[in-house]
């Protein structure tokens, strides 16, 4: 036995029943069951368990999201620069936003594992390890100049009224993450929508160029604009979109990295193909219905480019396949990933006051989900009394 | 050759220790038992006295509830001790053995000739009875009962399960009597089914009187549960009998002799086991005369039946169960792993491919111990229970009216049609960890006490 499992063997019988520290016995177990898997073994008739436990399926969704969060890391730092007009290396860029999205991300851990652990010990359960998911969720879908004291205020709203009323991990109804992002979108909107929040500086402005503008692009498409520039006047191409090299929050931009998460979590089998699957086809629909019906420059964007801007590919991959907050029937799942598609673009273009639509579309299907599956359950009790009925006679 | 059934979900798991075609014949065991907890929802009444002399097929206790329904001994000897678990409940009744194999007789005759009165009271005197099943629940036949059909599985998709091709060769006449047996408790049908997935054995295959349906796929296309939802769905009110092969056999011979002949063939198999082969025994047996000098030293858990629906047994003082044709042996999980859920883990099974092992080797058999692999959590992963229930079903909404005890709820979701066995690939894949097959045959026992009792 190691030296490390000695210690651990060591220190814990304080926490056991009947020991003094007992009444913290959940946060022992959260420490002890990271460092290793226990020993527990099954008891009933089923005699082997799949390896596969929530610690591992919420640290893939985590690795999932490497690709996108290495990218805002270094976009976040590309924009300042660019709107500085400094001429900055790769790894000066790879440091600023480095510098400014490390101390976001220890944030959100910090307040909400310390609000789950606090919870876990009140109700004498084991730690549940959704948060690890959240937690990195949650400054996915900030700007990168959002001030700390939001994140952390956001993180405890996400936490305690998104999910621990609910029951906690399991019981929630709404995207925690989401629900975090819609707090801070409503109860301080000049911090979290504009031209100058995406960019780090701006909303300071010393030093930025004359005239860098720090629009996204659905900001410029909401005032009907046909063509999208950057900050400096360039046009932006699709295939900016796809790389994500436009302003926009930390983990959302690159359409790119996203889908190598996407490709990660449907190889794993963590997240729901379906949905993904079934969001995207939704948006491009809506997109398409947008298009014959034009009216205006935002109804014409093609169908396509919807799907690579915003907050779109981001809410597909990652936060729209939350299993808990999502369907829970298969059938209902095409239902649900297509109609936030359908809906996101929607309330995109058609209200322009709210362009991520996304963001508002999940947490709506969010609703719904526990509707459509009470649809499906009850075509399924359908048949079988069917059934029943057929052999009566 | 009739349509062969398609079934699409499940899961064959890959384990090391499948057992050789060869027979060996067992040492005898010093003691027999037979274990009420093999049963369902059964309460024994001990017949004999201790120390009182048996034959085999002297009744050893009978059904509380069911006063008809007997066990009996199968071997010779005295009664030896009455061994009680849990609140004084009584698990083994063990039979010491004399090695003289003296019998009661018993109602000999082609069924075709005799009332389905005399085939029902015969079954009930040789302790023949209890082999026949009832769905829903899985508890013991109920001998007033008239079932819409009989359903025969004469295939096991459970891993390491024996083959039973093999297993009944060159007996078809005793499976045929038995057949014939069957028949006569049924107005409906007697399902046979075979595994579509071989040209089908010459005997199975010949034996007449009979639906012979034939399904292909994984796990657990083998079991009963998924054959019956398929051919002849159970809905509320309506009975499903079942029968194991080898107690089709036994039922035959009881016809065939006017003897109970209690000998079976059980598969010794598993990681642990040296050299996993057929073991000819008898019914009841202890294990540990199966087990001398043919497993691995260390901390092992055997158990009697698969590792999917077994029960633990001690390696030194249990007993083979009453209607187990497996017996394995796979090593105890009882370690702790540093960083267990944060490395590749090449060597791990899991449905998900979240570990190296899915990029490697796809096909490796692995060698399966008992750890939990994580800590038990509120449900959040879905559509994996669906991936490996080929039902019509849907499992977790079933679960959690179990959990609420809404019994018109279990009763719309379809519990008469399940059983453990149907759920345990839930239990295995899920990621919370739930104690799936626990929850629903607490369920069951609800619903039944509900409907009968």
């Amino acid at each position: 036995m190691s030296a490390l499992r000695r210690f651990v063997d060591k220190i814990k019988p304080p926490f056991e029943k009947g020991g003094k520290l007992h009444m913290f016995l959940s946060t022992f177990e959260a420490f002890e069951t990271f460092l290793f898997v226990p020993d527990k073994v099954t008891t009933g008739r089923v005699h082997i368990r799949d390896a596969n436990d929530m610690k591992r399926t919420m640290i893939i969704v985590v690795v999932a999201m490497v690709p996108a969060l290495l990218f805002g890391i270094w976009n976040t730092g590309f924009h300042h620069f660019q709107a500085m007009g400094i001429d900055a290396g790769f790894w000066q860029m790879v440091w600023f936003g480095f510098l400014k999205i490390f101390p976001i991300i220890v944030v959100s851990y910090v307040v909400g594992l310390g609000i789950e652990f606090a919870f876990a010990q009140m109700r004498g359960h084991e730690v549940n390890e959704g948060f690890l998911v959240s937690g990195m969720l949650i400054p996915l879908v900030m700007p990168a100049d959002v001030p700390l004291w939001m994140v952390a205020v956001a993180t405890v709203f996400a936490v305690v009224i998104g999910k621990e009323v609910f029951g906690g991990t399991g019981m929630n109804i709404l995207n925690p993450a989401l629900t975090a992002r819609a707090f801070l979108f409503f109860a301080y909107p000049s911090q979290m929508s504009g031209d100058k929040v995406w960019i780090p500086g701006l909303v300071d402005g010393t030093g930025v160029i004359d005239g860098y503008s720090g629009s996204t692009i659905l900001g410029q498409a909401a005032q009907n604009t046909s063509t999208f520039v950057n900050g400096l006047g360039e046009t932006y191409t699709a295939w900016d979109m796809f790389l994500g090299t436009i302003p926009g929050s930390i983990g959302e931009t690159s359409t790119i990295a996203i889908l190598l998460g996407a490709l990660f979590l449907i190889f794993t089998g963590i997240a729901s193909w379906k949905i993904i699957f079934s969001v995207f086809a939704g948006g491009a629909v809506m997109g398409l219905l947008l298009n014959l019906f034009a009216v205006n420059e935002f109804m014409a964007i093609p169908s396509w480019h919807h799907l690579l801007l915003g907050g779109f590919a981001f809410g597909a991959v990652f936060m729209a396949t939350d299993p808990v907050s999502a369907s829970q029937t298969e059938r209902g799942k095409w239902i649900y990933g297509f109609l936030i598609g359908f809906l996101a673009i929607l309330i995109r273009v058609l209200n322009p006051a709210y362009p991520e639509g996304v963001m508002l579309a999940i947490l709506l299907m969010n609703v719904f989900a526990p509707l459509i599956d009470h649809y499906v359950v009850e075509a399924n009790i359908r048949r079988r009394l069917k059934r029943a009925k057929v052999t009566a006679n | 050759m009739a349509d062969v059934i398609k079934i699409k979900k499940g899961l064959d798991i890959k384990m090391n220790g499948q057992a050789e075609k060869i027979y060996v014949k067992s040492p005898r065991s010093k003691t027999y038992a037979i274990k009420p907890v093999d049963w369902h929802g059964l309460t024994p009444k001990i017949i004999p006295k201790l120390c009182d002399p048996v034959k085999v097929g002297t009744p050893i206790f009978y059904d509380k509830y069911h006063p008809e329904i007997m066990f009996t001994s199968p071997v010779s000897g005295i009664l030896l001790s009455i061994n009680r678990g849990d609140r004084r409940r009584i698990v083994e009744v063990v039979i010491e053995d004399d090695g003289k194999d003296t019998r009661e007789t018993f109602l000999q005759g082609d069924p075709a000739d005799l009332s389905r009165e005399q085939i029902v009271e015969n079954l009930l005197e040789s302790g023949l009875w209890p082999m026949i099943r009832r769905r829903p629940y899985t508890v013991i036949a109920r001998p007033g009962d008239q079932p819409k059909s009989i359903f025969i599985s004469a295939f096991d998709t459970a891993p390491l399960a024996p083959d039973y091709d093999f297993l009944l060769k060159d007996i078809d006449e005793d499976f045929q009597w038995g057949v014939n047996v069957l028949k006569r408790l049924t107005e409906g049908k007697v399902h046979l089914n075979l595994d579509g997935r071989y040209p089908s054995v010459r005997t199975l295959s010949s034996i007449k009187g009979v639906e012979i349906n034939r399904f292909k796929g994984p796990h657990p296309a083998g079991n009963v549960g998924i054959q019956i939802h398929n051919l002849d769905p159970i809905n509320k009110g309506e009975v499903v009998w079942t029968v194991q092969p080898q107690d089709v056999l036994a039922i035959g011979r009881l016809f065939k002799t006017g003897q109970y002949d209690p000998s079976v063939v059980v598969a010794l198999t598993g990681s642990r086991v040296e050299k996993p082969i057929y073991l000819k025994t008898i019914r009841g047996t202890s294990v540990a005369p199966l087990l001398e000098n043919r497993i691995m030293e260390g901390e092992n858990r055997v158990i009697s039946g698969n590792v999917l629906n077994g029960r633990q047994i001690d390696a030194a003082e249990g007993y083979v169960g009453f209607s187990d044709s497996q017996v394995t042996v796979i090593p105890e999980g009882n370690y702790f792993e540093l960083f267990g859920w944060m490395l590749p883990g090449f060597k791990k099974f899991s449905t998900s491919r979240s570990f190296a092992s899915a990029l490697l080797m796809p096909n490796r058999h692995f060698d399966m111990d008992t750890n939990y692999h994580g800590g038990e959590r509120a449900f959040v992963m879905t559509g994996e229970y669906e991936k490996v229930l080929p039902m019509d079903i849907y499992p977790m909404h079933l679960l959690k009216a179990i959990m609420v005890n809404d019994i018109d709820k279990m009763e719309q979701l379809g519990i008469y049609e399940v059983d453990e066995e149907d759920l345990a690939l839930c239990e295995v894949v899920c990621t919370s960890k739930i104690p799936v097959t626990k929850i629903l045959r607490d369920g069951l026992r609800s619903l039944r006490k509900e409907m009968e009792e």
